[in-house]
């Protein structure tokens, strides 16, 4: 097999087993859906977002999208790399020929995959359900916010992976991690309501930033939806991790 | 301390270790062993554990590095050898869970497409007796189904040397005896094997060599029937006697060497089981005298490993 062939098979397996993990297809695909329906139930009415008054059901649209690609790419990623080096299927794939490179590359493709298809899950739903629409001209901003946010939550996963000892603690970890932030970024509640101090504290991480990039393409109407300093200040958490994670990242269990 | 150097040696030897030493802080748990395993030879790795046994093993694998001595794998050193290396070595390894979203065939076909020359998934899987089991989840798998998938992931690239790190701790005695016949079938294969176990019985069902490891020393090594000088150590007979006949109307040979033991039984340790015998039942038929249980045994792989081991732990 050339590399490619060799990436695929692997990749196809990965994305198998994905499908096959009910607490995958549940916390991933399911529980995203659920919060949308949700909130676009509970909340009614508009709300200001960059000087635009939008309608809460457009608002959450977004923010759900940041809770799907974050759930895919970031929890469910961790989980699936600290189960997988605590088993010992790491260090056994490290024995056989495989490249190290595509262990990894497929893990993350799997979680970037997952992300992109949620968003689009989403924004489907949105349209339908709710009307939803974006201007067609930001269509290209969405798809970059999406993609970069996916991308550098998957390197943020290997770095936080290797502070998680136990696959038992790896849910815990990342949940508490990332449920208060997504009050406090403008992903459940809009900005505007929230305190500014915890803006302000939610303004040193991605999700806010991500968040931001993801409304961007609804509120812009005249540009190409494009938030370039979030996506940049996203991409450098993704950089910074990932470089974390290339000098920590162990494929032994932690138990040895 | 010399560095571990990345050259190939040419050998017939599958393994060949010189002076291995591996120090984890100031402790050092491997203390300059050689090893040689001969191709297409089955080698039991003994000792117990924190004897240095899994470090070895790890290093052979190419897990672990090491502080000195010259170590060759299948003419590579396993530190510095690549994906082609690598693709020559099958590794059963001591813990490994296996993907629960998977069937037994599905993850032999995804091992089975990392390698260049893979044996055929359908005849790997029969190898190990799964075949029943082939599109089951690993969930479906008992603990020796398991252990055996494990076999099978080890053998899909059809290498050349199989790692095989205590392949049935937590085995029940059929199950054991199972994973037995898939190891000597291994040996019909023409596979060197590199076999590390606690248990003694195991070693001598399947090795064509031992050696024991303790507090980072080779301390014993030769044939399952010769080690520790097994095959010169003296046999044990023994039987009970009625309560009417003392030891001490044995005939004076036999008297001399024997001895009552808690057990209840009559012990006679002798250089010369078969003359000793002879006297023994000629001396039984003469006296009308029973002789209860009368059993010979030679000292088993166990003694002598328990003697060797506990020698090092109490030297004298």
């Amino acid at each position: 097999m050339s590399g490619v062939e060799l990436f695929a098979h692997q990749f196809r397996s990965d994305l198998v087993r994905f499908w096959r993990n009910p607490q995958s297809r549940y916390f991933t695909i399911l529980l995203p859906i659920v919060f949308l329906v949700i909130f676009a139930a509970i909340f009614k009415g508009t709300t200001i977002v960059d000087g635009r008054r939008i309608d809460i059901t457009t608002f959450y649209v977004p923010g759900i999208m940041t809770l799907g690609i974050i759930s895919a790419a970031f929890v469910n990623l961790t989980q699936a790399i600290v189960t997988q080096r605590e088993n010992g299927e790491f260090k056994r794939l490290r024995g056989t020929p495989l490249p190290a490179g595509i262990v990894i590359g497929s893990r993350a493709l799997v979680g970037v995959v997952v992300a992109v298809a949620m968003s689009a899950l989403l924004l489907l739903i949105g349209r339908l359900a709710y009307d939803v629409r974006l201007p067609h001209t930001t269509m290209v901003g969405l798809v970059i916010a999406v993609v970069v946010g996916a991308a550098a939550f998957s390197c943020i996963s290997f770095a936080v992976a290797t502070r998680i000892a136990a696959a038992d603690t790896a849910p815990a970890a990342t949940n508490l991690t990332v449920l208060p932030l997504y009050f406090i970024s403008g992903v459940f509640v809009p900005e505007g309501q929230i305190p500014k101090f915890l803006r302000g504290v939610a303004t040193v991480f991605p999700i806010h930033h991500l968040s931001r990039a993801l409304l961007r393409p609804i509120t812009d109407t005249h540009g190409l939806g494009i938030a370039g300093t979030d996506l940049l200040i996203v991409g450098a958490w993704g950089v910074a991790a990932l470089l974390f994670a290339a000098r920590t990242f162990q494929w032994s269990p932690r138990a040895e | 301390m010399r560095a571990p150097t990345a050259r190939a040696q040419v050998s017939a030897s599958a393994i060949e270790v010189r002076g291995l030493r591996k120090s984890y802080g100031a402790h050092e748990v491997v203390r300059g062993i050689d090893i040689e395993v001969g191709e297409g030879e089955i080698f039991a790795f003994l000792g117990p554990n924190g004897a240095g046994k899994t470090t070895t093993v790890e290093i052979l694998e190419g897990y672990r590095s090491r502080n000195a001595g010259e170590v060759s794998v299948l003419g590579a050193d396993p530190a510095a050898a690549g994906r082609s290396w690598r693709s020559r070595i099958g590794l059963v390894l001591q813990s490994c869970t296996m993907p629960a979203e998977l069937t037994v065939r599905e993850l032999v076909e995804l091992y089975a497409g990392y390698y260049r020359h893979p044996r055929s998934s359908a005849e790997t899987i029969e190898l190990v007796g799964l075949a029943e089991k082939r599109d089951a989840r690993t969930t479906q798998l008992s603990g020796g189904q398991l252990r055996r998938l494990d076999v099978a992931l080890a053998l899909i690239g059809d290498p050349e040397l199989v790692f095989l790190d205590e392949p049935t701790t937590g085995f029940d005695p059929s199950a054991r005896h199972h994973a037995w016949e898939v190891i000597s079938d291994l040996r019909e294969l023409g596979k060197t094997i590199f076999l590390t176990t606690h248990y003694m019985d195991e070693a001598e069902a399947l090795a064509d060599r031992v050696a024991v490891i303790a507090a980072g020393e080779i301390v014993a090594e030769g044939t399952p029937e010769t080690l520790g000088g097994r095959d010169h150590a003296r046999t044990d007979v023994s039987f009970t006697l009625s309560s009417a006949t003392t030891v001490a109307e044995l005939p004076g040979e036999l008297a001399a060497a024997a001895q009552l033991r808690e057990d209840g039984r009559v012990h006679v340790t002798a250089l010369e089981p078969a003359r000793a015998l002879h006297t023994l039942t000629g001396w039984a038929l003469e006296h009308r005298v029973q002789l209860g249980d009368l059993s010979v045994s030679r000292p088993t792989l166990e003694d002598v490993y328990l003697q060797l081991i506990d020698a090092n732990e109490h030297p004298q």
